[in-house]
């Protein structure tokens, strides 16, 4: 996370984000920063409740009323926290587009698919509505839907889940976005259908130059996609580098762990390595690093002291492990974990 | 009829019972459903508008079923003061002949809460049952029981009511009233428990239950019921604000209690004719009537935030 | 679409027979409509017995029943128990509850649509609050109570503050009134004002509510937040995408109203003297009069189904994932 001379695209330095319970402060975004590029990739990786889809709701200005948000936000020096709707829809659909998660819920299910994207660039004001709607069907006919002149008049609920997930590409692509967000695009679609869409989304990236935050729990679809990877625990990053370079050379447990979970063909005959127990509730962290209770290398500083990212031995590698160091070379997870059976492993519950 | 019906009031959204729980807090789910309910009482206690109403409830509750007898006059007592406003002697006046109006109202107020009680019970335990046998057998039974509630629902209520409040009028029993009420309101709480009982049963927990070769009696006592146990108390507490207000306009109408005995809307009939006179005799009936149901509707609602698993829910 | 209209009205025929029939053995057996002139000394037994024949008392309730059927699918709606025509004084008094049910529900409908829309968008702010506590007294209140009070107190204060007569309390319309079609509707305007704004502030608390919790589901939804990624006004988010699907169940439960109000304000109509469908089945049932309440239950009955069809109707219009069959 070098300081660049002129303002990146993308600038985000630490954002929280905490929701107030009935039952107390949830903590969700502990301090988030990174950088984009144009055209670049950033892969963010973590479990469910890693905070990993609200930092980036929180920039779009999508999060609950009840949200308390800090830290900042700047598209090409920009601030984009805290903006009244009016303000921010300058950059929100036009500059910064998204795509969701589920694609069964996300469209609207009483107007037509082709009305819905027309309407986002209707919204920016440059084409009439008719103008908007033959758009609306190239889009659609980009990312591949067939016959897209009269899919355009159908509603949501002809369409399949795959083809939802298209038009919602096709509605964020729009306006020909800077900055394209992906909120686990395809974690609820069929498995075949997922390589598709991830085709797609890597087609009109490529065709529009458009920078990309891919958001995943998968880490083989980041390893495809992107070209830096910001692994999150807990609310905050814990580990943060370029592809090859983390993949290759993790130097925090849990994405030693992250990837000794990960099936692999090319690796026949080794085990799978499953992190036991599962993450803490962010209603109350205790003091420490908020993986050591499922960390093979614990430590007592690493329940005292929550580390900060270090800067590792590679170039803008850094990780939230005071003994990264332990981690040198290459590393490989059975090395790390214990392997176990699926008997010794406690249940996730 | 469309202001004499009060079907459930308040009832604006689906109620939802908070997540689903088996064994109903014995055996081997005990611990969880303990501690929903622990969370739906506290969710219950915070909830202050709700809490206040309780209380008021409680006291107006036990004034109006107790008070009658330990305050000075009876209801059918005339004091030599007639047609005196409100004072320290009489709190709310008294009429043309002299009675005390609080006495009054204290003996209206008793058959109302009376009849608002019994109506509540009588129709949650009918509606229970129709709804969850309808809910469970589903098919046939199902069809039978539903067309028969829609029957009942398109025979005009005011018909029947005046009907059997004809016959029930000789024995002149607030009771036979209730029964009269209850037999019509319980087709609402029969709806909600079918429509939750019948998703309920599809869920896992009761196909184990099945499997292990529990009855049907057990599997609807322990299963399911208490799994829509929390929509059950939402519908019976708003029953009883339908059941009064049926019961005042009933009276109001000549339809409900009659003289010699008295009943809040019997009272808002009789004030209403020298209200421009006398409007103590008037607004106090009505008052009474206005924070038995608002505190009711209150508390129902507390309820149904505290059952109301969206509570706690957060986006992440 | 048609298949199914026509499906539906065959379907509801069999629940009017039984329904009918049942309103007819049970107000045919709830009092004796001669009451009055048999404990009247002064009438001889003859003439009661010449009313017994008239009325077909003197015959079991279930030819009664077939008499009365064969008459009504010729469109006769039989005598009351007085002797006039029952299927006149029908007609006077839908259009009377017409009047006032109509007026009264869009009324009721549009004021708390928006209420209810603001009351979501600013979730617990002074106005939710306030409009929550405004939905909750007026669920609470008593028809009876409320009509009466703007009966007795506030009438007098809007015509003395006025310092003429502006609004009626008794009555749908000023008996021999004479004048122009403007001075005639006024007349009416003011006759209905209160029973109607009873009726309002009723069905507004009901309604309101019902708006502000589907606006706050709708409101959550992924797609509204698909809508406002998309960088649209908030005002577009909110009546295009939010308010159109919020309008789906509240269109539902409105349509459903209407047929059922068609049966008439029973309290309202006596408070206020109104003589429509509502007084007139408390004529019919005080009375013991069948026809009455035989006519009065064809009506509602039609009309309910009618409604209930139309809202399956206007479901389907505006939720293009429902199909009618």
């Amino acid at each position: 996370m070098t300081a660049s001379r002129r303002a990146p695209l993308l600038e985000v330095s630490d954002l929280q984000v905490e929701f107030p319970t009935e039952d107390g402060v949830v903590h969700a975004v502990r301090g988030v920063s990174y950088s984009l590029e144009a055209g670049e990739v950033l892969g963010i990786v973590g479990e469910s409740g890693s905070g990993k889809s609200v930092s980036s709701l929180a920039l779009m200005g999508l999060l609950p009323r009840g949200a308390r948000i800090s830290g900042s936000a700047k598209y090409r020096g920009d601030e984009l926290l805290g903006l009244e709707a009016r303000d921010l829809n300058v950059i929100r659909g036009k500059k910064v587009a998204m795509i969701f998660q589920d694609p069964m819920t996300s469209l609207n299910p009483v107007h037509r698919v082709g009305a819905q994207i027309g309407e986002a660039i209707w919204a920016a004001g440059v084409l009439s509505k008719g103008d908007a709607n033959k758009r609306a069907v190239e889009l659609l006919d980009l990312v591949g839907i067939p016959q897209a002149g009269s899919r355009a008049r159908s509603y949501p609920h002809e369409f399949s889940g795959g083809m939802r997930q298209r038009a919602m590409i096709a509605m964020a692509m729009a306006n020909d976005p800077d900055v394209l967000i992906a909120d686990e695009p395809t974690t609820a679609l069929d498995v075949t259908v997922q390589a598709q869409i991830l085709e797609t989304l890597r087609k009109v990236q490529g065709e529009t130059g458009a920078a990309m935050i891919l958001i995943t729990h998968d880490l083989g679809v980041v390893a495809n996609m992107s070209d830096r990877v910001m692994v999150m625990y807990a609310g905050r990053p814990v580990e943060y580098g370029t592809v090859d370079d983390l993949y290759e050379r993790p130097r925090m447990p849990y994405t030693v762990g992250l990837l000794g979970s990960l099936p692999r063909l090319d690796a026949e005959g080794e085990r799978l390595t499953p992190i036991t127990g599962s993450p803490p509730s962010l209603l109350n962290l205790p003091a420490g690093c908020p993986f050591a209770p499922r960390c093979p290398m614990v430590r007592d500083r690493c329940l005292s002291e929550e580390p900060p990212l270090y800067l590792t031995d590679e170039v803008e590698h850094v990780a939230a492990c005071h003994f990264w160091m332990e981690l040198g070379g290459e590393v490989i997870a059975t090395e790390v974990f214990e392997v176990t059976t699926v008997d010794d492993a406690e249940p996730l519950s | 009829m469309a202001d004499l019906e009060t079907p459930a009031p308040v009832a604006d959204e689906v109620v939802v019972p908070g997540g689903p729980v088996a064994g109903g807090g014995r055996g081997e789910f005990g611990v969880e459903a303990r501690s929903q309910w622990r969370m739906v009482t506290r969710r219950f206690l915070r909830h202050r508008l709700a809490m206040a109403s309780l209380v008021v409830l409680v006291l107006v509750i036990l004034l109006s079923l107790v008070g009658g007898r330990v305050w000075k006059y009876d209801y059918t007592q005339i004091t030599p003061e007639f047609s005196t406003g409100p004072s320290w002697g009489h709190p709310m006046g008294t009429d043309g002949p002299g009675h005390d109006t609080f006495a009054q109202v204290l003996r209206g107020a008793q058959k109302s809460v009376q009849i608002m009680l019994l109506v509540a019970l009588f129709s949650t335990g009918i509606g229970v049952l129709i709804g969850a046998v309808a809910g469970y057998y589903r098919g046939k039974v199902d069809a039978v029981l539903m067309r028969a509630i829609d029957l009942l629902l398109t025979i005009p209520t005011l018909a029947i009511l005046a009907v059997l409040s004809n016959k029930v009028r000789q024995s002149g029993s607030w009771f036979g009233i209730a029964l009269i009420i209850a037999a019509l309101v319980w087709t609402t709480i029969a709806r909600i428990v079918r429509a939750e009982v019948l998703s309920v049963r599809e869920k896992e927990f009761v196909e184990a239950a099945r499997a292990a070769g529990a009855n049907d009696w057990r599997i609807i006592t322990r299963h399911l019921l208490p799994n829509v146990v929390g929509s059950i108390i939402v519908a019976a507490t708003l029953t009883m604000a339908a059941a009064i207000l049926i019961e005042t306009t009933l009276s109001y109408l000549g339809l409900g209690i009659r003289v010699p005995d008295t009943s809040l809307g019997l009272l808002v009939s009789d004030g209403q004719s020298s209200a421009q006179t006398r409007p103590w005799l008037f607004y106090f009936p009505g008052l009474f009537i206005i924070i038995i149901v608002l505190c009711v509707n209150f508390i129902g609602d507390g309820l149904r935030d505290a059952f109301d698993p969206k509570q706690t829910r957060v986006r992440a | 679409m048609l298949p199914f209209i026509v499906r539906r009205l065959l379907v509801s025929i069999p629940l009017l027979a039984v329904s009918s029939f049942l309103v007819f053995v049970l107000v045919a057996n709830s009092g004796d409509p001669l009451q009055d002139l048999r404990v009247n000394p002064r009438i001889a037994p003859a003439t009661i017995k010449a009313k017994e024949r008239e009325l077909h008392l003197d015959q079991p309730v279930i030819t009664r029943y077939g008499i009365w059927v064969k008459d009504v699918v010729r469109g006769d709606f039989g005598t009351d128990n007085h002797g006039s025509s029952v299927r006149p004084q029908l007609w006077r008094a839908l259009q009377v509850t017409l009047r006032l049910v109509v007026v009264a529900l869009m009324v009721a409908v549009v004021v708390a649509v928006l209420v209810g829309v603001v009351s979501a968008i600013r979730q617990y702010s002074l106005f939710d609050y306030s409009s929550t506590f405004a939905a909750f007294l007026f669920f609470s209140l008593p028809v009876f109570w409320l009509a009466a009070l703007l009966k007795e107190f506030a009438a007098i204060r809007v015509n003395n503050l006025f310092g003429r007569q502006l609004v009626f309390t008794i009555g749908q319309q000023s008996p021999d009134f004479h004048g122009g079609f403007f001075a005639r509707l006024g007349d009416m305007a003011g006759h209905t004002v209160l029973p109607a704004l009873t009726l309002i502030l009723i069905s507004f608390a009901q309604y309101s509510r019902y708006t502000r919790s589907s606006m706050l589901d709708v409101m959550s939804s992924d797609y509204v937040r698909t809508a406002r990624a998309k960088g649209i006004t908030s005002r577009r988010v909110i009546f295009n995408h939010a308010l159109r699907n919020a309008m789906i169940p509240l269109a539902t439960i409105v349509a459903l109203d209407f047929g059922a109000v068609i049966g008439g304000a029973v309290v309202t109509e006596k408070v206020f003297g109104w003589h429509g469908m509502g007084t007139m089945l408390i004529t019919g049932v005080t009375q013991f009069d069948v026809n009455l309440v035989q006519a009065w239950l064809m009506v509602t009955a039609v009309v309910v189904v009618l409604f209930n069809l139309l809202a399956d109707i206007a479901y389907a219009y505006l939720d293009p994932r429902i199909r009618l069959g």
